[in-house]
């Protein structure tokens, strides 16, 4: 059985006067134990909503999550606050995007990696503090001890998302969840957050969730890839087949809007045409059409339906990429 | 205390002094308030006023109720004694020194001003961490009262409870002075609350599972503080002269035997015109005292403005 379970997972926001918006539309995906999921897309389609609606830390109000997330069997959507908040920073942990804005700028770093082990291990602040010390060293924060006493603001930007992960992964959770975790760190300090992030749930046997709009981040980290277009999954793939044939054409072209250091000289980027704020809904048609290079008359009609192209392969198009003849990746 | 060597010590020493928090924020403000000479000059005249309040009994040259000067009174037909060797700033309508009735009197002004404010604060602290952590019919509840007392000038409804009272004294002055400043803390808390309600690092202690209680007073209510630490310094001026002017109309202590500026200020005023230095020097010294909080009160806004931190 696989660690998350997530099945038809639907948030919708309700806001008075205003027709409801469906944020995340029946998106359903399975992380094993131990497996690295990335959830792609651009901004606005849907990732961060559906790894707060996991967390259960949407609004009560406004926001309607339906679907089941079953963790270890259980349904955490049906679970009561407090059931929830006993099993968040334990069992579940999180990472976000911003590092200075997601630590309290009053309190030294010790204490707030110290609150979450006294939270959950129910250590005392002495013990925990041994703990929390080991904890900075070993996601290679320098001088940890030094490091405790001191302030969010005084650390540098690479060093607060450390700590950032240090706190998340304090109680060994199974399942941690990484929404951008680099994309407020500049590219050097991006790279070593990766690496630690990967060794990190090596060492541990963490499941991670990634959630990123960089396709560089899946290349590097990811087994399995699901893209993600206005709040639906369009195609989901093993990491190797996703870079090596991509069908969808989102996916094919957020590919080829990357640049590649071995494209010939001159050879131009290929962008995505618009953005995600003009799309329309799903229904009576693909959300991706008017954008899509390979848009049918289908495609404005008829809403594609999920098919399963085998050996884990899930694809939602009418007009899917041929997929390229023996074209050698690599990643 | 010895300086800890090893890992273990140095960590466990850091245990028990991590224990408060805001500490780099009080530093990096103070280090930016020591170069500032708004601060510096507010912060001295606040000083000279508090010793003097401290001291007063033992530099006044007289005992301020004592009529010493009452025969020069009687003499010359309610003529009120003028500066002379050991009054230097002569007597008042009954003969009493006058020196040593504002010398004296400091203490009084700023017992009320320090005591309203202390009340007013705490009394927003509750209404506003309530307000801002519960929100809902709480929130809209408290908020509705705080309009309601808002939407009345503010020296106005103090006059209005200080009247409530039969017998108006010290206590009743503090006490009408506070209520008033209540609803502006709670007001201010509750913005700066809800602005914490929603940032990423309240959301981060929830994706932790820290428990409401921990989110509200550990991640809420300190990051929340700033803006009425700096009110309440303003507040200590408002304060002074809304008790001043309680005192002025007679709402205060009616017992003059214990001298205090509004009440000076009031017994001054049917002599105005002919001896305007009674007026003067009690007037003086409230505004005085009042520009000293509200120097060190705008500085400090200035220190604690984030946008100013690094």
């Amino acid at each position: 059985m696989a660690l998350l379970e997530v099945r038809d997972l639907t948030v919708v926001f309700e806001r008075k006067g205003e027709a409801p918006f469906t944020a995340v539309d029946r998106v359903s995906f399975d992380v094993e134990p131990g497996q690295t999921v990335g959830l792609v897309g651009e901004s606005g389609c849907g990732k961060s909503v559906t790894s707060l609606a996991i967390m259960g830390l949407l609004p009560k109000r406004g926001a309607k999550v339906s679907g089941s997330v079953q963790f270890e069997g259980t349904n955490l959507l049906s679970l009561s606050d407090k059931g929830m908040r006993d099993r968040r920073g334990r069992d579940l942990g999180m990472v976000f995007q911003d590092p200075l804005s997601s630590l309290n700028p009053v309190i030294p770093i010790g204490l707030q990696v110290t609150e979450v082990l006294e939270r959950h291990r129910d250590m005392p602040r002495r013990k925990a503090m041994v703990e929390a010390a080991d904890l900075l060293d070993k996601v290679g924060i320098p001088d940890p001890g030094r490091r405790l006493t001191e302030y969010p603001h005084q650390l540098s930007g690479g060093m607060r998302q450390r700590a950032l992960i240090a706190i998340a992964l304090a109680c060994r959770p199974r399942l941690l969840i990484a929404d951008e975790p680099t994309t407020a760190l500049d590219v050097t300090i991006q790279a070593q957050i990766l690496a630690l992030l990967k060794e990190l749930v090596r060492d541990l046997g963490t499941a991670l969730v990634m959630i990123t709009h960089d396709l560089g981040v899946v290349a590097g980290l990811c087994d399995e890839v699901n893209v993600l277009y206005g709040g639906r999954v369009v195609e989901k793939a093993q990491r190797h087949e996703l870079f090596a044939q991509p069908r969808h054409p989102y996916t094919h072209g957020l590919l080829a809007s990357i640049p590649r250091l071995d494209a010939p000289r001159g050879e131009k980027l290929v962008p995505i045409r618009g953005s995600v704020a003009d799309n329309i809904p799903w229904e009576g048609g693909c959300a991706f059409a008017p954008r899509c290079p390979n848009a049918l008359d289908v495609c404005r009609q008829e809403t594609p339906a999920q098919d399963d192209l085998g050996g884990g392969r899930l694809l939602r198009c009418h007009n899917p990429v041929r997929p390229a003849p023996a074209e050698e990746v690599s990643v | 205390m010895p300086t800890p060597t090893t890992k273990k010590e140095r960590i466990d020493a850091l245990a028990e002094s991590t224990s408060d928090s805001g500490v780099s924020l009080a530093a990096s403000a103070w280090k930016r308030l020591r170069r500032s000479p708004v601060f510096l000059v507010g912060l001295v005249i606040i000083v000279l006023f508090l010793v003097t309040a401290v001291i007063a009994p033992w530099i006044a040259p007289h005992d301020p109720a004592a009529r010493d000067l009452i025969d020069q009174v009687v003499k010359a037909r309610n003529e009120i004694p003028p500066a002379q060797p050991g009054y230097p700033l002569g007597g008042d309508q009954v003969g009493r020194d006058f020196l040593s009735r504002l010398l004296v009197g400091s203490q009084q002004t700023l017992l009320v001003g320090v005591f309203a404010t202390l009340i007013g604060l705490v009394g927003g602290l509750i209404l506003g961490t309530l307000s801002g952590a519960l929100g809902g019919w709480v929130d809209s509840l408290v908020m509705r009262v705080v309009d309601v007392m808002l939407s009345i000038p503010q020296l106005l409804l103090a006059f209005g409870i200080g009247a409530l009272f039969a017998k108006p004294n010290l206590f009743t002055v503090i006490l009408a002075v506070s209520i008033v400043q209540i609803p502006v803390f709670a007001r201010l808390l509750r913005g700066s609350m809800l602005a914490q309600r929603s940032s990423d690092h309240v959301l981060a202690a929830t994706a932790l599972g820290v428990k409401p209680g921990p989110i509200v007073f550990r991640h809420m209510l300190p990051n929340s503080l700033g803006p009425v630490i700096v009110q309440s310094t303003l507040v200590l001026a408002t304060s002074i002269i809304d008790a001043a002017a309680l005192s002025f109309l007679g709402l205060g202590n009616p017992d003059d035997t214990v001298p205090e500026w509004g009440q000076m200020l009031g017994n001054a005023q049917t002599v105005i015109d002919s001896h305007p230095a009674l007026a003067f020097w009690p007037a003086g010294c409230i505004i005085l005292i009042a520009l000293g909080f509200t120097l060190v009160g705008e500085s400090l806004r200035d220190a604690l403005d984030p946008k100013n931190r690094r």
